[in-house]
């Protein structure tokens, strides 16, 4: 086993455990904290995969950006810890034997059907200049498309905090 | 690489060790320069009694701070309030790992460079590392179970997002200009002059106010006067850290400073021209002039900080993101826009 080989395994357990430990966490700091985790350990993996760009990325913009936020209003609200209840039986009938079902499938399709059932390491993009190329030559019109949709997105939020709260029944 | 693997980890090894103890030490006399430089700003003598001039003060606080009774108060929550100083130290020294300090050394046919490693991304991952710094703080903040704390707390995670914007544009004219994110390149990029006697350094190529946009960002991001209203001590008493005592507080010390030490590098790098500067003398001179010139400018900038700090008095909170988002953010944007222009031309 090479010495990748054995750095993915453990990220990957890190990704994995951190998911797990997500869902497991009662308090939503620590919860907030395991995605932190999961988002490094994730950047990890794509570091390996020599795409040290996406990497870099996934931590300004995932564990540096966001997860702040989360991180923020967590804080700002001082939520407390989640109260516990039995779960949901629809959940356990057909919620969890359903994600299971689609997770193998997903799996089977990928290992059985995909064209290029695995790619050797640095065979994909990974350098900056050529996922420039990539995004601002080959997806130029998806890349601004998706931009838009972004900026839609957050004019909808501005219109959102800054509407005032219409007060019934009250004369100025 | 050139080198076989054995030599390659050695050097490695050697040149972490080398790189830890030179920035634990600037930490240390970083502390005591700015104690000494205010104090005669504010016409006092700073540390005086340790040693000659105070030098040896430094390892008496550090002493002082190991002696000291750590106190966990109750009603923190415990993990957290015990991880934030690791996070907080751990992601400012990670950082210094990608700068490079000076040129390629040869040593027995090997040419090894001065730097603990050169990725492509450096710049990046400077950025990224940074960018994860503010947990220490903000989760300090929180964990402590304080208004004082938590009111720290939150101010550093919002001042810290809201300038983190401003600091990577402002960086982004000097990549477009230099085409690289290897901190390496760049530097290699600012090589010799115009007209031959003004340097080819980025701040003279155009990004003049890329550096001035960049200096005030970096000073809001590491919470130094006028920016530090995350421990303002007369609202907050010690805002994030009020809690914290003995070592625990002796490392959000050091990752204030080792943040500002990292500043400086990029600072530096970017828009100095890292290690350049005039060779002369013997080879061995020659072999050292460049780290020289990079710590001549390292220290100027160190020197600014401590000078800024005895001058100016704090911003108010509202006049601090009005500042950075429809001041700072805008010139940073225009100073991207006309430098992707001058390069398109």
């Amino acid at each position: 086993m090479s010495f990748h080989l054995i750095l993915f395994l453990v990220f990957a357990a890190i990704c994995g455990a951190g998911a797990i430990n997500l869902l497991a966490q009662r308090h939503p700091i620590n919860s907030a904290l395991s995605l932190i985790a999961v988002m490094g350990a994730l950047a990890g993996e794509y570091l390996l995969l020599g795409a040290e760009f996406v990497a870099a990325v996934q931590v300004i913009v995932y564990a540096g950006a966001i997860m702040v936020l989360f991180v923020f209003v967590i804080m700002l609200l001082n939520a407390g810890e989640e109260e516990e209840t039995k779960g949901s039986r629809v959940a356990f009938l057909f919620g969890i034997p359903g994600m299971l079902i689609a997770g193998l499938l997903v799996a089977w399709i990928m290992l059985r059907h995909s064209l290029t059932a695995a790619v050797p390491i640095g065979a994909l993009p990974g350098p900056p200049a050529e996922i420039a190329q990539l995004l601002f030559h080959n997806f130029l019109l998806p890349f601004e498309v998706t931009s838009v949709l972004i900026l839609i997105a957050i004019m909808g939020a501005v219109v959102l905090a800054s509407k005032p709260e219409p007060r019934a029944g009250k004369v100025e | 690489m050139s080198l076989p693997l054995s030599i390659f980890v050695i050097v490695s090894v050697i040149k972490s060790v080398v790189v830890l103890f030179v920035l634990l030490t600037s930490v240390a006399y970083t502390v005591w320069l700015e104690r000494k430089v205010v104090g005669h700003m504010q016409n006092r003598w700073g540390p005086s009694r340790v040693g000659p001039f105070g030098l040896l003060q430094p390892a008496a606080d550090g002493l002082k701070f190991l002696f000291k009774e750590d106190l966990t108060p109750p009603h923190v929550y415990k993990p957290l309030f015990l991880a934030a100083p690791m996070i907080a130290v751990i992601f400012a020294l990670t950082s210094i790992a990608v700068v490079p300090f000076g040129n390629f050394v040869t040593v027995d046919g090997y040419s090894i460079p001065l730097q603990i490693t050169d990725v492509n991304i450096g710049l990046l991952l400077i950025l990224g590392v940074t960018s994860l710094g503010v947990y220490g703080v903000a989760l300090a903040g929180w964990s402590s179970n304080n208004k004082y704390s938590l009111l720290g707390g939150l101010r550093a995670s919002a001042q810290m997002v809201s300038y983190e914007i401003a600091l990577g544009l402002s960086l982004v004219g000097v990549l477009i200009q230099s085409g690289t994110f290897s901190l390496r390149s760049i530097v290699d990029a600012q090589a010799g002059h115009f007209w031959g006697f003004i340097p080819r350094w980025n701040i003279f190529h155009g990004q003049i106010i890329g550096f001035f946009v960049y200096l005030v960002a970096a000073y809001a991001e590491t919470n130094r006067i006028p920016f530090d209203l995350p421990e303002a001590e007369t609202e907050l008493v010690a805002g994030y850290h009020t809690e914290y005592s003995a070592m625990k507080f002796a490392m959000f010390f050091m990752a204030e400073y080792a943040n500002m030490i990292t500043v400086a590098c990029v600072a530096t790098l970017l828009f100095f021209g890292g290690w350049h500067g005039p060779l002369f003398g013997p080879a061995v001179l020659q072999a050292i002039l460049p780290v020289f010139w990079f710590a001549v400018r390292v220290f100027c900038f160190l020197f600014l900080y401590i000078w800024v700090r005895g001058t100016l008095p704090r911003f108010r909170y509202d006049q601090l993101m009005s500042f950075g988002w429809k001041f700072l953010l805008p010139v940073a944007i225009a100073n991207l826009v006309g430098t992707a222009i001058a390069v398109a031309w």
